[in-house]
């Protein structure tokens, strides 16, 4: 991999994304329970953790989708559960969301789909320019055959991959990856793996890449948190994370490598 | 620990769900209003969800609207020629239809065929994310979804109720014609002639009425489906009962003002 040479450019002056003690209820469940993480500009961090732990509600509250019950959420410098829905809908746009599910609108057919953000939201875009850049999200992710065909047809995986287009096609500053490499074949992974990487260097994104897949997690993360219980356990460097001791993070290393 | 999660109920568990789930269906309703004056409207869409719904009642709505104008100007003949009124029938039948079968049939099956229909598609956008991810795409989903939806039905009901009451009367006049050999023009006159301009109005707002009650309940349902499959089909189960439901208190509501303008 010829991405490894460059270092990435990782300006740690500059936090994008800011969680301070952050807090989340259902009803009678409490899922985060005092969340701190900061993500610097060009940086991608990883999360771990177990399945139900609470990754997914936790980058829902960064865009927006769910309220936190407490705590400081600043996202590109401004506080998330306190924006108007104008502002609110400026920050998302700058922010990309491939969902867990995919969540593809399985009433249009794979263009439509990837231009349906562009559309919407650039008044004045030309045809010509769609369709370059849906040409070149496709181009990214490997599936320009699939173009004319709808969500129903694809795989599981092709369905993440179009996901993963979808939000690449605005060109955001942060980028959440809800599990992008789940039901991957290992050579497809791979190719994910670089795509975030190449997202990285090219347009100097900062992520979070929600995986349970370590392969990912040392491919991509600068930086690496254990998510446990709620809150995070233990974060910094893949090789340091690991080396410990600590049940939690022992299991989680031995399950994922069992033969 | 003290458990202090218990939820305390300000009158019981269920009336309390009872009242917030009005309430929240209440404020549903506002939203398409405050937003169906702000643009962006989504023109093309509107257009393509009159289409949708159009095409998806017609078939049974020409069959329903055929079948209801033939079987009722067969049961009312000889009622009539008891009295020897048979001349009445076209009235009786224009009365019947204009004023009260189209609308109502046509909205009967909208609620089933639409009303579901969009109960079904939102409540699985909802359960996959589809809405999420407009969302996070700073796409108002309200907007997109159900303004769209909502305002076509309330344009499209009305045409069709109007097609229905057309595609009625047809089916009653080859019954006439081939009992009595009425001629067309004479039907048409008959038919009309003891309707004014006050029955056309209230069949028109009766129409516009059902339109948005199919609209507006199919994607409250649908926008409100809780997770899961199951939760969809219930969208859609739920979106039916409670349009036909309201559909027919409407009705006598509306009956009933315009019976108390008739007599001012
Ligand atoms: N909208 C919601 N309403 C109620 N409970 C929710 C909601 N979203 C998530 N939960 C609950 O919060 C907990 C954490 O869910 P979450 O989806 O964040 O898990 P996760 O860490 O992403 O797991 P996985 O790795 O399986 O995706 C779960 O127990 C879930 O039931
Ligand atoms: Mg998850």
């Amino acid at each position: 991999m010829e991405n490894q040479d460059i270092p990435p450019k990782i300006d740690s002056t500059v936090p994008v994304i800011d969680i301070r003690d952050l807090y989340k209820s259902f009803d009678d469940l409490e899922v985060l329970k005092g969340v701190d993480l900061t993500v610097y500009k060009g940086e991608n961090v990883v999360v771990l953790g177990r399945s139900g732990s609470g990754k997914s509600v936790l980058i829902k509250i960064l865009v927006g989708l769910l309220k936190p019950d407490k705590g400081d959420v600043r996202v590109l410098g401004q506080k998330v559960d306190m924006l108007e829905e104008k502002e609110l809908n400026a920050l998302r746009l700058r922010i990309g969301f491939s969902f867990q599910s995919s969540a593809l609108y399985d009433s249009m057919n794979i263009r439509q789909n990837l231009e349906f953000p562009l559309k919407m939201n650039r008044k004045n875009i030309s045809r010509k320019e769609i369709n370059r850049a849906v040409e070149e999200v496709l181009n990214a992710v490997g599936l320009e055959d699939k173009v004319d065909q709808m969500p129903a047809e694809l795989s599981g995986g092709q369905r993440k991959r179009i996901g993963i287009a979808r939000t690449l096609i605005l060109k955001p500053e942060i980028m959440l990856y809800d599990e992008p490499t789940a039901g991957l074949d290992p050579i497809t992974s791979f190719e994910i793996n670089n795509l975030i990487n190449q997202m990285q260097l090219k347009y100097n994104t900062s992520s979070i890449i929600i995986t349970h897949d370590l392969t990912c997690a040392k491919e991509t993360g600068d930086r690496v948190g254990m998510f446990v219980e709620g809150k995070f356990t233990k974060v910094g460097k893949f090789e340091d994370v690991f080396d410990t001791n600590d049940e939690h993070v022992k299991g989680f290393y031995n399950y994922n490598f069992i033969q | 620990m003290i458990n202090t999660t218990t939820k305390k109920h300000l009158i019981s568990k269920t009336l309390d769900e009872f009242f917030l789930s009005v309430n929240n269906a209440f404020r549903f309703v506002i939203q398409y209003f405050k937003q169906v004056l702000i643009p962006p409207f989504h023109f093309s869409e509107i257009i393509n969800q009159c289409f949708e719904i159009g095409l998806r009642a017609l078939p049974l709505i020409t069959l329903t609207g055929f079948i209801v104008g033939v079987v009722f100007t067969k049961q009312s003949r000889p009622p009539l020629e008891d009295f020897g009124a048979t001349s009445w029938l076209p009235s009786l039948i224009g009365i019947a239809v204009v004023k009260a079968m189209g609308p109502l049939v046509t909205a009967l099956i909208c609620a089933g065929k639409v009303g579901s229909g969009i109960g079904a598609e939102l409540g699985s956008m909802k359960v996959t994310e589809q809405i999420d991810a407009m969302e996070v795409s700073a796409i108002n989903p309200f907007k997109y979804l159900v303004v769209t939806r909502v305002t076509a039905a309330i344009i499209t009901i009305p045409i069709l109720s109007f097609y229905c009451i057309v595609v009625g009367l047809i089916g009653s006049f080859i019954n006439i014609h081939a009992e009595e050999a009425t001629s067309f023009i004479a039907f048409y006159k008959n038919a009309f002639s003891t309707l004014n301009f006050l029955d056309l109005f209230t069949s028109v707002i009766k129409s516009v009425v059902f339109g948005f009650t199919i609209g507006i309940v199919g994607t409250y349902k649908g926008f409100n489906a809780s997770q899961g499959t199951r939760g969809v089909g219930k969208a859609a189960n739920e979106a039916v009962v409670m349009a036909m439901f309201l559909i027919f208190m409407e009705e006598m509501l509306i009956v009933q003002v315009s019976n108390w303008m008739r007599s001012m």
